[in-house]
């Protein structure tokens, strides 16, 4: 919409400066400094700089884009010099009153980490020549062509995070080919230059390669017949199915632990979506459900003196699911009369009663209060306790596959239509003889299902529990990937949480700024991709309702 | 024998009297149309009958059983079904999705076999799917099954809440405004529409209608409403006539110029 006015001088110096304060804010937070520890590409660059770098010439690309055809590197050109000044403003303020005073994080080793250890006057001189290089080379490549374009952008784009990532693919590395291979290309933590460069180019000439045959091969493929690309769908899943069963061989320990922590978010966010992607409930205390099966499984098998019973996993685990199921049914019936915010907001309180009432003195005796409950033991699977996480990751896929096979049965349903027709117009849904409060009950307790399911291989995985578990920031957690993910999408749910949760426990340091990360992810997500990164059809077709033309117009004259 | 009968209904909301104190009889086959100015009800009386609210007095009757204290889902399943003056659709859904919702209260399958495709739950889905179609091509609109209802024209939107609503089998359908919004050429092809409608499937129906030339041209009886209460009631030609339906149109002085010229009535209101 603003495309259409005319993009002046001001307007690039503008975002330069927004781009700046954004370097600048980040960086009197602290993440810079943080994340200079962490070497990409070793003795190159670190992620501090191309955090510094980044934002600048993302900015560039922009103004490049909007720019006047004939002065697009000058536009850039002082896009990215605009830039780098709010970064040098902070360099003479802190290098000569010393700001730590009022901003903590503003410390000699960030100054340092910005001015490239060659003190104040050199270092900004460096700063405002490289960001605004920077910039122009960003213009640069935004004004090649297509296919020369999206190549290099890939390239880097791998580059980096393999950069990024190289303290687990060193290990990973170790593991399959031994020190010596891999200290050719990861050294202490760091990909090195000459294999960072080898892998840049390779990325970028395989999709150059792929950019130019692969239009062929899709047409090869589209001329098949339906038996061909029926066989061809089946050897696809076929593949995908081996590698989900060979995964945790390939990962290793510490992945598999992560993988099974993001499976754990999965299952949860599959059942918060049918009830919110589905059928547009908002449910803002769904760790209800995930604490309810989690104590279940707790108390039934525990060997400590709160367990009760000390049955096995397998047994306590429909009992956990079945319990939450209830409990999903039994704080429905009342609430689900309500609509939009107030549902939103009695769940919210029904979330925190359950965690208040696991830390209560009153079911102390029963759950153990603060103290949890301890000495849960892993599952055991004919007679061989599950211990190590690439073992225990078959429990956590079986339950995700479930669930995914449900929803997707259930989605492409009656219910699934009723649902679906809940969340358009719930007054025309109820008038096409739709029982809403069986309906929401029916997406309420399955949703309550999964999410005790979640709960169970939770507990029975960290083998002891606590009430603070189980706190308010998990329900948000989950309904922050589905958003990022997309509402209403299978694929999203998983999207999302390699994202908010994957990711996280990649990147240790991001810890320290999780909520300040996910904030600012969710609000470029509104921005930038409303509909998520892997959108259900319906989403797709709800948020872009505007930018469709009607292309039914010609069919329905003729008729 | 009458297949809608509404006994005294009042509907207040505070003090308004939306509706009061309202007689109407539905003659089972019959086209019947609701008319009067804006304000006077009819919509309200509409709601009160499809359980969207509960009337404050008297009783609606259908087919012999009370609909007071239904709720909506279940006064659809006794055979009432309806179209909005404003139309809602399922705008995200295609208009397939938008029928088989429609045929809902037919469907019998218990949910969880949509789990394990029971050859019951598919044999359904099928049929659904199949009476979903032929529905589309009733109502003219073959071929359109997979766009979204959306973006359907305007005239289109209007008959896929038809077809919407048929796909409940009902045996009263009401029509809210079926021809707003629409030019003569559109509004008179609703009209041959409405009473194939009628003449194919033996339903019941009542409309709320502006347009006078529909009115007076399918409607075999007709109410009219003026400030909730009924002013009048009989064929087209009586409706006419009626120097207090003139007068709740166009004001008492315009009624009293009118009276000598009362057959022109027809064309000016």
């Amino acid at each position: 919409m603003s495309n259409e006015k005319k993009f002046t001088l001001r307007n690039a110096i503008n975002q330069g400066l927004l781009a700046g304060l954004i370097t600048t804010l980040i960086s009197t937070v602290g993440m810079v400094e943080l994340f200079s520890q962490r070497q990409l590409i070793a003795g190159v660059m670190t992620m501090a700089q191309l955090f510094i770098f980044l934002i600048p010439a993302l900015i560039s690309f922009q103004t490049a884009r909007k720019a006047p055809k004939n002065s697009i590197l000058l536009f850039s050109a002082v896009t990215s010099f605009f830039a780098s000044l709010p970064v040098l403003v902070l360099i003479l303020l802190a290098s000569t009153f010393g700001l730590r005073r009022f901003l903590i994080n503003v410390s000699p080793s960030l100054i340092e980490t910005l001015t490239f250890g060659q003190g104040p006057l050199v270092g900004s001189l460096i700063l405002v020549l490289a960001t605004t290089a920077v910039g122009v080379a960003a213009a640069f490549v935004d004004q090649m062509d297509e296919k020369i374009r999206k190549p290099i952008l890939a390239g880097l784009m791998w580059t980096i995070l393999v950069g990024t990532f190289s303290e687990i693919l060193q290990e990973r590395l170790r593991a399959f080919f031994g020190i010596g291979f891999t200290n050719l290309i990861i050294k202490s933590k760091a990909l090195q230059p000459v294999a960072a460069l080898i892998f840049l180019v390779v990325v970028t000439a395989i999709s150059y390669f792929w950019q130019q045959r692969g239009d062929s091969i899709k047409k090869g493929l589209a001329s098949q017949s339906a038996t061909q690309r029926r066989n061809m769908t089946y050897a696809q899943r076929i593949a995908f199915f081996v590698l989900l069963l060979i995964l945790p061989l390939l990962l290793g320990s510490y992945l598999s632990e992560v993988t099974n922590n993001v499976g754990i978010y999965v299952l949860m966010g599959l059942g918060l979506n049918i009830v919110v992607g589905f059928a547009g409930l908002l449910d803002l205390g769904y760790v209800a459900f995930f604490a309810i099966g989690a104590y279940v499984m707790a108390i039934l098998t525990s060997e400590g003196f709160l367990g009760v019973a000390q049955t096995s996993f397998w047994l306590a685990l429909p009992v956990s699911v079945i319990t939450a199921v209830i409990a999903g049914i039994l704080l429905g019936t009342p609430v689900l009369r309500m609509r939009g915010d107030y549902l939103a907001i009695v769940t919210l309180g029904f979330g925190e009663i359950i965690r208040i009432m696991a830390n209560s003195d009153l079911l102390k005796p029963y759950i153990g209060g603060a103290q949890g409950v301890l000495q849960i033991p892993k599952p055991s699977f004919f007679g061989t306790s599950l211990i190590q996480p690439g073992q225990l990751y078959y429990v956590v896929l079986a339950g995700v596959l479930l669930a995914w096979f449900v929803s997707t049965r259930l989605s492409n349903s009656r219910l699934g239509r009723q649902w679906m027709a809940m969340r358009e117009d719930e007054d025309v849904a109820e008038a096409m003889g739709i029982n809403l409060v069986n309906t929401k009950l029916l997406a309420f307790a399955i949703g309550a299902g999964f999410s005790g399911l979640s709960g169970a291989i939770f507990a029975s995985k960290l083998t002891s529990i606590f009430p603070h578990s189980f706190n308010l920031l998990i329900s948000i957690n989950v309904l922050s990937l589905i958003i990022v993910g997309g509402m209403g999408s299978l694929p999203g749910v998983v999207v999302g949480s390699l994202i908010l949760v994957g990711l996280p426990e990649l990147l240790r340091e991001f810890a320290e700024f999780r909520p300040w990360m996910y904030g600012a992810l969710l609000i470029v997500m509104m921005l930038a991709k409303p509909e998520g990164f892997w959108p259900s059809a319906i989403q797709k077709r709800e948020l872009h309702a505007d930018e469709e033309s009607p292309p039914v117009e010609e069919v329905a004259a003729a008729d | 024998m009458s297949i809608l009968s509404a006994k005294n209904v009042t509907k207040r909301f505070g003090g308004l009297v939306a509706v009061g104190n309202l007689n109407i009889d539905l003659e089972e086959g019959s086209i019947v149309s609701i008319i009067g100015p804006n304000g006077a009800g009819k919509t309200t009386f509409f709601n009160c009958v499809t359980g969207f609210y509960q009337v404050t007095e008297g009783e609606i009757l259908f087919d012999g059983q009370s609909l007071n204290h239904r709720s909506t889902d279940l006064i659809t399943r006794l055979g009432i079904s309806r179209t909005y003056q404003n139309i809602r659709l399922f705008a995200n859904m295609t208009t397939i999705e938008n029928i088989l919702v429609g045929e809902h209260p037919h469907l019998k399958t218990f949910w969880a076999e949509a789990i394990f495709r029971t050859p019951r739950f598919l044999k359904e889905e099928k049929d659904a799917e199949a009476e979903a179609r032929r529905l589309l091509r009733y109502v003219g609109l073959a071929g359109l099954g997979d766009s979204l209802a959306r973006n359907l024209p305007y005239g289109a939107q209007r008959r896929l809440e038809i077809a919407r609503a048929l796909a409940s089998k009902p045996k009263l359908l009401l029509l809210d405004e079926p021809t707003a919004g629409m030019n003569p050429n559109e509004s008179a092809e609703m009209m041959r529409f409405i009473k194939n409608l009628r003449d194919d499937l033996g339903i019941t129906i009542l409309l709320i209608e502006h347009d006078m030339r529909v009115v007076m041209g399918i409607s075999e009886h007709i109410h009219v409403l003026d400030f909730g209460q009924k002013i009048a009631e009989g064929s087209p030609k009586e409706i006419q006539r009626n120097p207090r339906v003139i007068e709740a149109y166009l004001g008492r002085g315009a009624a009293s110029g009118l009276e000598k010229q009362t057959d022109g009535i027809s064309a000016t209101v």
